[in-house]
């Protein structure tokens, strides 16, 4: 028998072993649901998978009888569009920031010190002031995205431009490269996979600013529908949603993570 | 073509490099030796511009050498020398991209294929044609470090400096990598200087070695003085006496080597 700390599952046991808390999540689930509606057939709280179907096949695919939209497809395309949006100012203000506050010592004199304060200030305390503002738009609600994230990236990339061994610097230089050069050809490619890695990280922070964001002032968004729902105790609405947002997180993150191994075969 | 007036480098109150004077000539293949310390990768830092002299004059033709690197001197350093994320081809072509005006260094039609062609032949000449399109990390130590002189000549430096180039390659390699430096030292008529830690890679290689060494000993404030060129010999006209000698004098490089490796 080995010691623990060296004994390790083979590959079937361990995908087993992986699977093994989801499955037992929902049976533990699923044997509560089915009491409570035993006992009372109209239980809101924990509602059965059929349940949670027929509301999925409502709002998917049906036309909402008011505007005559797919709400779970609006919702959907409304948030992605404003979580991209500002992931996407983000990354670019992030990249170009740390890049710069990296690599030459005058911008970070002067802009360190403010970069570090920007990160200590927490985001949603500023949303109000995002709304009064830009007002209640769109505006908003990809601000406060960007806004939450692009000190956590710009942190992020400056620490991996310091990173970056002081010898390639001085190598390119002997080889006749200006700052510009430099920059570009030396620093800038070896940053972009950690860029992707960097907006990997913060896309909880994003999804968090997201929906509450659309909870405070939306009139669509997987955000606002969840908070919508809750008022009349709709869980069969909310858990479908809340699965879906984890599914659309998860897909999201592997993709960036195949991008990163497309794109960039040198970077291990 | 090099000329050192009493060059002095000082950090806070440790003195590293004292009273060097010396001149060299176009062409020469200086080797420095020396103990772990002694300041001869400083000495190299300063010809290189990482690095300023607290007193005394480092002249290049006549002029203080430029207190920041450039295309005159060419460094290969033990390793980071290369650009990981390009290939062997991409990493040689880039140096000629430095070498124009612009902001992106990137070639385009004539001018690419042309550099693409000086950088396949210096690349023939290294022994790198079979890996063109690797990345560093696929490639051996040996040949990392034959990129790294191979991007170094095609920016035609007329100084190049090799800090320690061959301290974590294996011996066999090793003597490989000698016959390709001289080879190319005397091709490209190179002025160049070696820092090794590696006396008989000092005493073989090049035409003239220089041994940095403390002359005067505090044994109560060990930083109070530096080390100065204690050697400074024509290689090839030396006998084994004297490398016994200098290995007695400074001690300590034999077991040094092994661990580099």
């Amino acid at each position: 028998m080995k010691r623990l700390i060296n004994a390790a599952p083979s590959g079937r046991l361990q995908v087993f072993l992986g699977l093994l808390p989801f499955a037992l999540l929902l049976l533990i689930y699923l044997a509560g649901s089915e009491a409570r509606l035993e006992l009372n057939p109209n239980d809101k709280l924990l509602p059965s998978l059929t349940q949670m179907g027929d509301a999925l096949q409502r709002l998917a695919f049906e036309p909402s009888r008011r505007t005559g939209e797919y709400l779970f497809w609006q919702d959907t395309l409304s948030s992605l569009q404003r979580l991209g949006m500002g992931i996407a100012i983000a990354a670019s203000l992030g990249l170009a920031l740390g890049m710069i506050t990296g690599a030459l010592p005058f911008a970070s004199a002067g802009l360190s010190p403010l970069l570090t304060v920007l990160s200590l200030v927490p985001p949603l305390a500023l949303l109000p002031v995002l709304f009064i503002v830009f007002g209640l738009g769109e505006v908003a609600k990809v601000a406060l995205i960007a806004i939450g994230i692009t000190p956590m990236i710009a942190r992020e990339i400056q620490r991996r431009t310091l990173e970056i061994p002081r010898e390639q610097l001085v190598k390119a230089q002997t080889l006749g490269a200006n700052t510009a050069q430099t920059m570009t050809r030396v620093l800038l490619p070896q940053l972009l996979p950690k860029l992707i890695d960097a907006v990997r990280l913060s896309m909880g922070a994003g999804w968090l600013f997201l929906i509450s964001a659309e909870a405070i002032a939306s009139t669509d968004g997987l955000g606002y529908r969840i908070f919508l729902v809750r008022r009349y105790m709709s869980m069969d609405v909310i858990l479908p949603y809340v699965a879906w947002i984890t599914l659309l997180a998860f897909v999201m993150d592997f993709m960036l993570r195949q991008l990163n191994r497309r794109l960039f075969p040198w970077h291990q | 073509m090099i000329e050192i007036k009493n060059l002095w480098k000082e950090y806070d109150d440790t003195v590293v490099l004292e009273h060097l004077n010396t001149q060299v000539q176009e062409g020469e293949f200086i080797t420095l030796v020396g103990a772990s310390g002694c300041g001869k990768s400083t000495f190299l830092n300063m010809l290189l511009g990482t690095e300023v002299a607290t007193r005394g004059e480092l002249l290049l033709d006549g002029k203080p050498i430029r207190n920041e690197p450039d295309a005159d001197r060419g460094i290969v350093f033990q390793q980071y020398s290369v650009f990981p994320h390009m290939t062997v081809l991409e990493n040689v072509i880039a140096t000629r991209g430095f070498q124009q005006r612009g902001w992106s260094g990137y070639l385009l039609g004539k001018k690419y294929q042309q550099a693409k062609q000086d950088a396949l032949a210096l690349l023939e000449q290294v022994g790198l044609s079979h890996a063109l399109g690797k990345y560093p990390h696929e490639l051996s130590g040996g040949m990392r470090q034959r990129l790294a002189i191979a991007q170094a000549l095609l920016g035609k430096p007329r100084i190049l400096l090799l800090d320690e180039p061959f301290g974590a390659l294996d011996p066999g390699i090793r003597a490989d990598m000698h016959q390709l430096v001289l080879q190319l030292w005397r091709e490209h008529k190179l002025t160049v200087f070696m820092v090794t830690h590696d006396l008989n890679e000092g005493f073989y290689l090049g035409t003239r070695l220089w041994v940095f060494d403390k002359i005067r000993q505090d044994p109560h404030a060990p930083q109070a003085y530096g080390a100065t060129i204690t050697y400074d010999l024509p290689v090839g006209e030396m006998d084994s006496s004297t490398l016994e000698k200098i290995q007695d004098d400074i001690g300590t490089l034999a077991p040094e080597r092994t661990e580099t490796l």
